[in-house]
């Protein structure tokens, strides 16, 4: 097969015989860089960013003005109570700390996989996994009560002789989280350092130049300094795959470790890892379409790595669901009532829908993507992603509120119920998410064009284009 | 507009990294000496009391017992700052018209409390109980020193929440058979190794085992 010069339509063939072309633009370097650069370099911001962005700034803003008014009155403004201690606020936590896993997967564990199609995706999904970590952070952040003191968390020696608990799940959560934003900020910035010196040497005016002149630390593209990044990037990634499984292993130690019936569970790491993996890439889905849409990166995000997300998120939507079934068997085997009790009162208790709620989204309409043709049709992957990402959020809804609500003691049951103010900082971390992702698709490089363009075009004339 | 948007001489500051570099670990010494410095900590806060009172006068040449005035120390939370008529027990035959015991007189005949500033000042927040530490044996001079050579009441500990929790910790070398409480001297001279040994037997014998659950201090 000779390399073909003009554009392909599609390339979701799955003809063992024939590898698929990775991008379905002729594998032009040129081409590749004036595409994504277009985006960010074009005179005129687009009437529509503007107005997403107007309604996304204005959540953030309510979100901030809740969080003035949980400092100010403290966090009985929220709809937490004892036996509900914790609610919307460690729900959302977990929820986006999730959103979160996409990233570093496709970016470390897929490099070190050499799967190549991941450079299409990899900064778009390690940026939304930035933005979703500051979103997540938030929470447990102002959950504390007297945020004033949120440095105690921290280890440092003081007069006060306070050390952090380090028998604490909770404790190794502010490690395992901060190291994971460390970690995938370091990584994203490192991947984008080669794009934003691109970025500087096409750009038309002084400020653009300076600005990304600044981030790109003097890139000049010489062999030496290819040769250090790209062992700096493996390092990286090496460093950064584990992180995608520690980090919500431990984000379950919250709950695994305490003996609340329902959370005490040896399942909780790899079935909230994959939970994770699952929300993470419906995120991806949910956003890359329309933006591959609107910026006109369809020839560079292709149907083909949709269809692969849609695998993935099919395989995670199985794991997620067997994992439901072995809680409930496990339950029954255990013997033990109160774990019994806490699984039916899932199921068939006071939050019943959000138990179904969560089946439903997670479980029965992933099985959609079974059919190719679900799996390559934009809207309906997006109606899927979304449906996920809120089966995801009832998941983390129905694990903290079902179990805390009625535990052992039935004198001290409880029903939760969310105030405007937990709404509100809900809606609210949504809208910081889409400022955040609408500011990186106007002014940073949604593909990484060096490394598209090095998956493309290395052996040029062959066919070993992977 | 290609080429680094940088003019060259922005690489000649470079020179100013290693400077950071260098100053680093003079910024951390500095920052550790200033937090445990006096300054911070209150050590030898000596404030301008209102009566030129000597304890080095009264507990160590007179050698009044500290409880002669700080009465409630053995039952109540406070020590109890000694009130008007305490001084004139003595002072209605003693020095009758001294002029240091102007104030003492006038607080005597109006009711008015004599204004001394406080000396050891806790946080609000934090409940230290006198008679729980002296009822168990904790001396006088473990926290605060030899005021029995004191002129002007001086700060000798830090006060500081590890302060407490050294002894609370490990309280075998503060405390003292009961004839002791409240002699200073007793508490210097006698060396360290053999205050221990009296220490963890009385410890032993008495079952002290003091708390160091958050709610002891703080309620």
């Amino acid at each position: 097969m000779t390399s073909p010069a003009i554009a392909i339509s599609d390339n979701t063939s799955s003809d063992p015989r024939q590898r698929a072309p990775l991008i379905t633009c002729a594998p032009d370097c040129a081409l590749i860089t004036e595409t994504v650069c277009r985006v960010v370099e074009r005179e005129k911001t687009p009437l529509a960013w503007y107005a997403a962005f107007a309604v996304s700034s204005s959540f953030t803003v309510v979100m901030f003005l809740a969080i003035g008014y949980l400092f100010l009155r403290g966090v009985g403004v929220w709809g937490n109570n004892i036996p509900v201690a914790w609610a919307w606020d460690i729900v959302n936590f977990v929820f986006w700390v999730g959103i979160g896993h996409a990233g570093t997967l496709i970016s470390a564990i897929l490099f070190l996989f050499r799967q190549n199609w991941r450079t299409s995706i990899n900064r778009f999904a390690e940026a939304m996994t930035i933005f979703a970590v500051m979103c997540a952070g938030i929470f447990p952040a102002v959950h504390i009560g007297r945020v004033w003191v949120v440095y105690w968390l921290a280890p440092y020696p003081n007069q006060m002789q306070m050390w952090p608990n380090f028998r604490s799940p909770l404790l190794w959560d502010v490690f395992a989280v901060s190291t994971y934003a460390t970690v995938s900020l370091l990584f994203w910035y490192l991947g984008m350092i080669p794009d934003l010196a691109t970025l500087r040497d096409r750009a038309a005016s002084r400020w653009r130049k300076l600005a990304y002149g600044l981030f790109a630390l003097g890139w000049r593209g010489s062999a030496r300094q290819w040769h250090r990044y790209e062992r700096a990037y493996l390092l990286l990634a090496a460093l950064a795959t584990p992180l995608v499984l520690s980090v919500h292993s431990v984000v379950s130690f919250d709950f695994a470790v305490s003996q609340v019936p329902g959370w005490h569970t040896t399942i909780f790491p790899p079935y909230f890892v994959a939970g994770a993996i699952f929300s993470g890439f419906a995120m991806v889905v949910t956003l890359m379409v329309p933006a591959r849409a609107f910026f006109g990166l369809k020839e560079l995000v292709t149907i083909r790595h949709l269809d692969n997300m849609n695998k993935v998120i099919l395989a995670t939507s199985c794991i997620v669901g067997y994992a439901y079934a072995t809680e409930f068997f496990i339950a029954w085997y255990s013997g033990s009532q109160y774990e019994l009790f806490a699984f039916l009162n899932r199921a068939r208790g006071p939050y019943y829908w959000a138990y179904w709620t969560m089946v439903v989204c997670n479980v029965v309409v992933p099985q959609v993507l079974w059919l190719k043709k679900c799996r390559t049709t934009p809207w309906i992957m997006v109606i899927v992603a979304i449906l996920v990402n809120v089966g995801m959020w009832f998941e983390r809804f129905v694990i903290i509120v079902t179990s805390l609500s009625r535990d052992f003691l039935p004198s001290s049951w409880g029903h939760y119920a969310p105030t405007r103010i937990d709404v509100a900082m809900l809606l609210g971390s949504f809208g910081l998410f889409f400022t955040l992702f609408l500011l990186f698709c106007r002014y940073l490089p949604m593909v990484a064009m060096a490394e598209v363009k090095a998956a493309v075009s290395h052996h040029p004339g062959s066919d070993h284009r992977h | 507009m290609r080429g680094s948007p940088f003019p060259p001489w922005i690489d000649r500051g470079r020179p100013l990294l290693a400077v950071a570099v260098a100053l680093a670990p003079v910024y951390l010494i500095g920052l550790v000496y200033l937090a445990g410095s006096p300054r911070t900590t209150d050590v030898g806060y000596v404030p301008k009391q209102p009566v030129p009172f000597s304890h080095a006068l009264h507990a160590g040449d007179l050698g009044l017992d500290c409880r002669y005035c700080h009465t409630s120390v053995e039952r109540a939370a406070h020590a109890a700052i000694p009130s008007t008529q305490i001084c004139m027990n003595c002072h209605e035959q003693v020095l009758p018209d001294s002029e240091k015991l102007a104030l003492v007189r006038r607080s005597a005949d109006s009711g008015d409390p004599i204004p001394w500033v406080r000396v050891h000042d806790l946080p609000d927040f934090a409940y230290f109980d006198h008679s729980a530490h002296v009822s168990r044996g904790v001396g006088c001079y473990s926290c605060h020193g030899r005021v029995d050579r004191m002129e002007e009441v001086k700060q000798v500990e830090t006060l500081s929440m590890g302060w407490c929790l050294d002894c609370h910790r490990d309280p075998a070398p503060h405390l003292v058979p009961a004839d002791r409480l409240t002699d200073l001297d007793w508490a210097m001279q006698t060396d360290q190794a053999a205050r221990r040994k009296i220490g963890a037997e009385l410890q032993r014998i008495n079952n002290i085992q003091p708390s160091t659950d958050c709610s002891t201090c703080h309620r």
